[in-house]
């Protein structure tokens, strides 16, 4: 059971690393057009785009509706998608997990 | 590279749904087939770190940004079927959580961004893998040229389906070009990103590293007899 608790440091380390770029590194991040849509500006396609569906979301990109201050709005963005991929991707497996246990 | 709705036309975005679909549907199973305890909560960390990963992005030449993709990253921590499956939950997130990338592009989008980088840059981390000398430095080597190499393959999957249902009236060589010239760029950033954070995590548990079980003494770590 050592290792299994080593593992759980590891991973509270690195969840707490990823939460450190969401909430400091994240909103300092460029803001400027990726790849693609550098690509679709430049070659005129960029107009295509339609506007997403659930553009009123409330955490629509990347920002907490609501809080005042950008920074903090991009970090609580960041804290919610770290904690439902985690949530998603571990609770996921851990059922996939338990029905193949029990048909074996 | 998250294309919103109206990039490519429906047809072709229902298509993609499909081969998507399927794609992830085999990632699952064969991920499941070899999943060890042990790999649950890795598998969590790695979505949410390349969830973290992807919202810094970084400047590149001439008014243009990038960010992590991070699907040789996955696979390369995880394993390639695994790697495919953490990196669909967190582009599957972002289209309903956060608007980013257009729910009827979501197809193409787990397409370029998880299957392509971990399905195919993962068997490229392998391969060259063993083209390097043994030991850490070959993994942190061949994790930083598979990723930087898969984002040029995702830039061209994204070209191959504007190629077949691009709504735009951009001929197709230009559009090749743009988007394999910024994201050689892009992937330069990638590979550098993967390769640190490959080293880091080898640094501090090795054992937990897929892509470096062939250096684990003693029984088979998490996930050995996964086959890319």
């Amino acid at each position: 059971m050592r290792a299994r608790a080593r593992i759980g440091l590891f991973v509270g380390v690195g969840l707490a690393l990823a939460v450190a770029l969401a909430v400091v590194v994240a909103p300092r991040a460029s803001t400027e057009p990726d790849g693609l849509e550098r690509v679709a500006l430049d070659h005129g396609f960029a107009d295509r785009a339609e506007d997403h569906a659930l553009a009123a979301s409330p955490t629509a990109d990347y920002g907490v509706a609501g809080v005042g201050h950008d920074g903090l709005a991009i970090g609580l963005a960041g804290v919610v998608g770290i904690a439902v991929t985690f949530a998603v991707v571990a609770g996921g497996l851990a059922v996939l997990r338990r029905a193949s246990r029990r048909s074996a | 590279m998250h294309a919103p709705d109206g990039f490519i036309d429906g047809p072709t975005s229902v298509a993609l749904g499909l081969v998507a679909a399927g794609g992830v549907g085999v990632a699952l199973r064969r991920a499941g087939q070899v999943l060890d305890d042990r790999q649950i909560p890795l598998a969590g960390l790695t979505s949410a770190f390349v969830f973290a990963g992807q919202m810094v992005a970084f400047p590149v030449a001439g008014g243009t940004s990038g960010h992590l993709l991070g699907g040789v990253l996955a696979a390369v921590l995880v394993g390639p079927w695994l790697g495919a499956v953490c990196v669909t939950v967190v582009v599957v997130v972002q289209a309903l959580l956060f608007a980013d990338g257009g729910l009827t592009a979501l197809g193409l989008n787990v397409a370029t961004m998880a299957l392509v980088p971990a399905l195919v840059g993962g068997p490229a981390f392998s391969g060259l893998r063993r083209l390097l000398p043994r030991g850490p430095s070959g993994v942190v080597t061949a994790s930083g040229l598979a990723a930087g190499g898969a984002v040029v393959l995702s830039a061209l999957a994204f070209t191959a389906a504007y190629a077949v249902g691009g709504t735009g009236t951009a001929p197709l060589a230009g559009v090749a070009a743009g988007m394999v010239g910024v994201h050689v760029l892009i992937g330069i950033g990638e590979g550098v990103i993967t390769g640190l954070t490959v080293g880091a995590v080898l640094a501090a548990r090795p054992d937990l590293v897929w892509g470096a079980r062939h250096l684990a003494p003693g029984p088979a770590p998490a996930g050995a007899g996964a086959t890319a």
